[in-house]
C-alpha cells in the first residue's frame, strides 16, 4: 500500500528508510488504522509522550508499517482527558502496548482489558513514570501485586503457575497454564518483570550515549537495536554515515543473526532430546564469538555501531578471516542439518509441534522469523531496504507450516543466506571512512530507525531535546508482536512440549519489558 | 547415526584448561570457613536468577556449558531449584518488579550459601542505575560474596568469579 491514499498530510522524514510523519486526531485513529489494515499494512509500535512542557497535553504515537515504508502517526490528547479509542480490535498487538502506555503515562485506550501490564507493585496506579513531573528516582513502598489471570473452568481443569524465576538460565516472566491432563487449554503470559524504566532513562541522555542504552535493551539484539537507534538519530540530524560504515553495519547484523540462530539450533536439538546438537552448535557459536572478539573487540558486538557510523574497521586480513569462516560454517552447518533432518526422534518432536497457522499469525500481526515460518512475508531488508541492503539481493525464505520444524528450517535457511550475504559484503565493501561527525541536532528534531534483526524488526522513534540530548525515545522490540503468538501456538499441545515450542520462538523479555 | 558418530570423532575434544580463581573479584571477606568450602569438594550446584538483565549476561552463562569451557567437567552444574543450590548467580540490575522474587529465591536456598553478582549491572546498576524501576546493584538487595564486572563478562571471567567464591582464600579466610 502507499500511505498517500489516507486523509493525512504526509511529511517525509529524511533517512535510510522510506518514512513519513503525519498528525491526526484521536477520533480519526480507528478509521485510519482500518484503512491501513485493509491495504495489508500493520501496527509496528504504539507508545505515548508527555508534551505538557511544550504547553500541550499528551501525544499518542503509532508506527504503521507497509512493505513500502513506515508512517509515524501522532495524535495529540488533551491533558485533562488523555483518552483515545481502543485500537486492539483492529490491530491485535495494540492491546499490550496500550496497557503499557497507560501504566507509564496514563493515556487511556478505554479498552475492555484494564489490567496493568508493566506496572506490578513498584509504583502505584495513578502514578505515571513517563510524565515530566515524575522524578525518575522516586521510590514507592511496595504495593500488592495481585493479577487477575483468566480462569478456565471445567471438569478436571487445573493450573500450573510457572515463574517469574524459571528452571533454566533464561529471563524472568510468568506463565499460567490451564490444563486438562497434559493438554494445554490456555497459556496466559504475564511479563514486565524486567522493567528497568528504559524510556525514562533515555530522557535527557546525550544523543550519542543513547546508542549504548539502545544496545542494552535486549543483549541478544544489541546490533539491531543500536543500528535502529543510530538510524533514527541520523534521520533526525539529516546526516548519513559513510558508505563503508553501512556495509560494516550489515556485516555485524548478519553476524548477530548467525550467532543467535546457531545457539537456537543447538538448544532446539537439546530440547528435542539430542544433546549432541547443543554441543556441536554451541561450539560453532563460540567460534563466531571468538572471531567477533578478535576482529571487533566484543563477543556480541556491543557498541560497535555508533552514531554516524561504526566503531571498528576491518583490514584485508579481517575480511579474509570472515570469508574463510563463512566457508567453514556453511560446510559444517550443512552437515549438521543433514544429521538433524535424518534424526527420526528429533523430527518426531519438531513436526506439527507448536503450530501457528498462517491465518492466526496474520490476525495476530506476527513478524520476524516466527512470522515468516507462518507465511508472513515481512523483512525490512527486502522491503524498506535500508542501505546497503538496497545493493544486496537478499533472499528471504518463508514456510507455511508454522510448527517448530518450520522455525528450525527457517533458522537453517537464514544462516545460509546470512553467510552468503556476509561473503558478498566482504567482497563488495567499499573503502573510505567508517564514521562521520554528526552535525548538532536542533531541539525538536525527529527521526525514525527501522532494521530487521535476527528476531524481527527493531523500530526506534527519537526526538531530540536541547543541547544534543534525547527528549523522547521509544525502542520497539519485535517480541511485543510475537509473545501473544506463543500462547496460541501451545494450545492443544502437551505441557512437556512447551520448552521446545518456547525455544523455537525465543522471544526477548527485557526487549519489551523496557 | 553413522554421520553423527563420525562428526563426534572428527571434532574431537575441544575443552580447554580452566582459568584460576580471581581473588580480585571478591567483594566480601570470606564468609564461609575453609572447612565448609572443603565440603563442596569440587562439586557445586548453581541456581541462576535473572533479576532484570538485558539477557546479555545470560548468553555468556549459556556459553559456560559449551565444549570449550565445559563447566560440568569441573564438577559445577546448574540446577533448576534454589533448594538444590549452593551458589546463587544473579544477573542484571535488580528490577523492582523482580526484587521479591530474588529475595524469595535466596531465602529458599539452604545455608551455607554463596552469591555471585554478574555483569556491570549486577556490580553497580550499570547504565540503568537506580530508579523508580531499578534497585541498582545486586548488593542493594541481598549480600554478595563475589562480583564479576563486564558487559557481559566473558565465560573465563565468570569461571574466575565462581571459582573465587568457592576457593578458600581472601582476607577473611580460615
Amino acid at each position: 500500500m502507499t500511505f498517500d491514499s489516507l486523509p493525512l498530510k504526509l511529511m517525509e522524514l529524511p533517512g535510510a528508510v522510506p518514512a513519513w510523519q503525519a498528525q491526526t486526531s484521536a477520533a480519526e485513529l480507528p478509521g485510519i488504522c482500518q484503512a491501513v489494515k485493509d491495504q495489508c499494512g500493520r501496527l509496528a509500535a504504539l507508545w505515548g509522550s508527555d508534551e505538557q512542557d511544550q504547553g500541550q497535553g499528551y501525544a499518542l504515537h503509532l508506527a504503521l508499517a507497509s512493505p513500502e515504508g513506515m508512517l509515524w502517526l501522532r495524535a495529540p490528547l488533551p491533558a485533562d482527558r488523555p483518552w483515545y479509542p481502543d485500537l486492539s480490535s483492529i490491530f491485535f498487538p495494540a492491546g499490550r502496548m496500550q496497557r503499557a502506555t497507560r501504566d507509564l503515562l496514563g493515556l487511556d485506550a478505554d479498552a475492555a482489558d484494564r489490567r496493568p501490564w508493566l506496572r506490578h507493585a513498584a509504583w502505584r496506579d495513578a502514578q505515571y513514570p513517563l510524565r515530566r513531573e515524575f522524578a525518575a528516582a522516586t521510590v514507592f513502598e511496595k504495593g500488592s501485586d495481585d493479577y487477575a489471570f483468566v480462569a478456565v473452568a471445567g471438569d478436571g481443569v487445573h493450573e500450573i503457575p510457572v515463574g517469574p524465576v524459571h528452571a533454566g538460565t533464561i529471563e524472568p516472566g510468568h506463565f499460567r497454564f490451564s490444563i486438562v491432563g497434559e493438554k494445554v487449554l490456555r497459556l496466559e503470559e504475564r511479563l514486565g518483570y524486567t522493567h528497568k524504566g528504559v524510556d525514562k532513562r533515555f530522557q535527557g541522555m546525550p544523543l550519542a550515549e543513547g546508542a549504548k542504552l539502545a544496545g542494552r535493551v535486549s543483549g541478544d539484539s544489541t546490533v539491531a537495536h543500536a543500528w535502529a537507534y543510530c538510524m533514527a538519530l541520523e534521520s533526525a540530524a539529516g546526516a548519513a554515515p559513510p558508505a563503508r560504515a553501512l556495509w560494516l553495519r550489515a556485516l555485524l547484523l548478519e553476524r548477530e543473526r548467525i550467532a543467535n540462530h546457531l545457539g537456537d539450533l543447538g538448544y532446539l536439538g537439546n530440547d528435542g532430546g539430542l544433546a549432541f546438537g547443543l554441543a556441536q552448535f554451541m561450539r560453532l557459536k563460540e567460534d563466531v564469538l571468538r572471531l567477533n572478539h578478535k576482529l571487533f573487540g566484543h563477543r556480541y558486538l556491543m557498541d560497535c555501531i555508533v552514531p554516524g557510523g561504526a566503531a571498528c574497521d576491518l583490514d584485508r586480513g579481517g575480511l579474509d578471516a570472515i570469508g574463510a569462516e563463512c566457508e567453514r560454517l556453511a560446510r559444517e552447518v550443512r552437515l549438521l542439518r543433514e544429521i538433524y533432518d535424518d534424526h527420526a526422534g528429533l523430527q518426531d518432536r519438531f513436526l506439527t509441534c507448536g503450530r501457528l497457522t498462517a491465518d492466526t499469525a496474520g490476525k495476530l500481526g506476527v513478524i520476524g522469523l516466527a512470522g515468516r515460518a507462518s507465511g508472513q512475508v515481512w523483512d525490512v531488508r527486502t522491503q524498506a531496504r535500508p542501505a546497503p541492503y538496497d545493493m544486496l539481493d537478499t533472499h528471504i525464505k518463508t514456510h507455511k507450516n508454522g510448527d517448530v520444524a518450520a522455525r528450525v528450517i527457517l533458522r537453517f535457511e537464514e544462516i545460509f543466506e546470512s553467510l552468503r550475504l556476509s561473503r558478498a559484503i566482504v567482497e563488495r565493501i567499499v573503502p573510505g571512512d567508517i564514521v562521520a561527525v554528526l552535525p548538532a541536532v536542533p531541539a525538536g528534531s525527529q527521526g525514525l530507525g527501522w532494521i530487521e534483526g535476527w528476531r524481527g524488526e527493531s523500530v526506534v522513534a527519537l526526538e531530540s531535546g536541547a543541547d544534543d540530548s534525547v527528549r523522547n525515545c521509544h525502542l520497539h522490540d519485535p517480541s511485543w508482536q510475537n509473545w501473544p503468538a506463543l500462547a496460541f501456538a501451545v494450545i492443544n499441545n502437551i505441557v512437556p512440549d512447551f520448552p521446545l515450542i518456547n525455544k523455537s520462538f525465543n522471544l526477548s523479555y527485557s526487549g519489551c519489558d523496557l | 547415526m553413522y554421520q553423527l558418530l563420525k562428526q563426534i570423532a572428527a571434532v574431537g575434544i575441544k575443552t580447554e584448561a580452566p582459568p584460576r580463581a580471581d581473588e580480585a573479584l571478591r567483594v566480601a571477606s570470606q564468609r564461609l570457613k575453609r572447612e565448609i568450602l572443603g565440603m563442596f569438594a569440587g562439586s557445586l550446584a548453581i541456581r541462576h536468577v535473572d533479576a532484570g538483565s538485558c539477557n546479555g549476561c545470560e548468553l555468556e552463562i549459556h556459553m559456560l556449558n559449551n565444549p570449550y569451557y565445559n563447566i560440568e567437567g569441573l564438577g559445577i552444574k546448574f540446577v533448576a531449584s534454589p533448594r538444590h543450590a549452593d551458589l546463587l548467580l544473579v544477573t542484571g540490575p535488580v528490577a523492582r518488579n523482580m526484587e521479591v522474587a530474588l529475595m524469595r529465591t535466596f531465602d529458599a536456598m539452604p545455608a551455607p550459601k554463596l552469591v555471585v553478582a554478574v555483569g556491570d549491572c549486577g556490580c553497580s546498576g550499570g547504565i540503568f542505575g537506580e530508579s523508580y524501576a531499578s534497585c541498582g546493584r545486586v548488593a542493594n538487595v541481598i549480600a554478595v560474596d563475589v562480583a564479576v564486572p563486564g558487559c557481559p563478562p566473558t565465560p573465563i571471567a565468570l569461571l574466575q568469579g565462581i571459582l573465587a567464591a568457592i576457593s578458600p582464600g581472601g582476607p577473611g579466610a580460615g
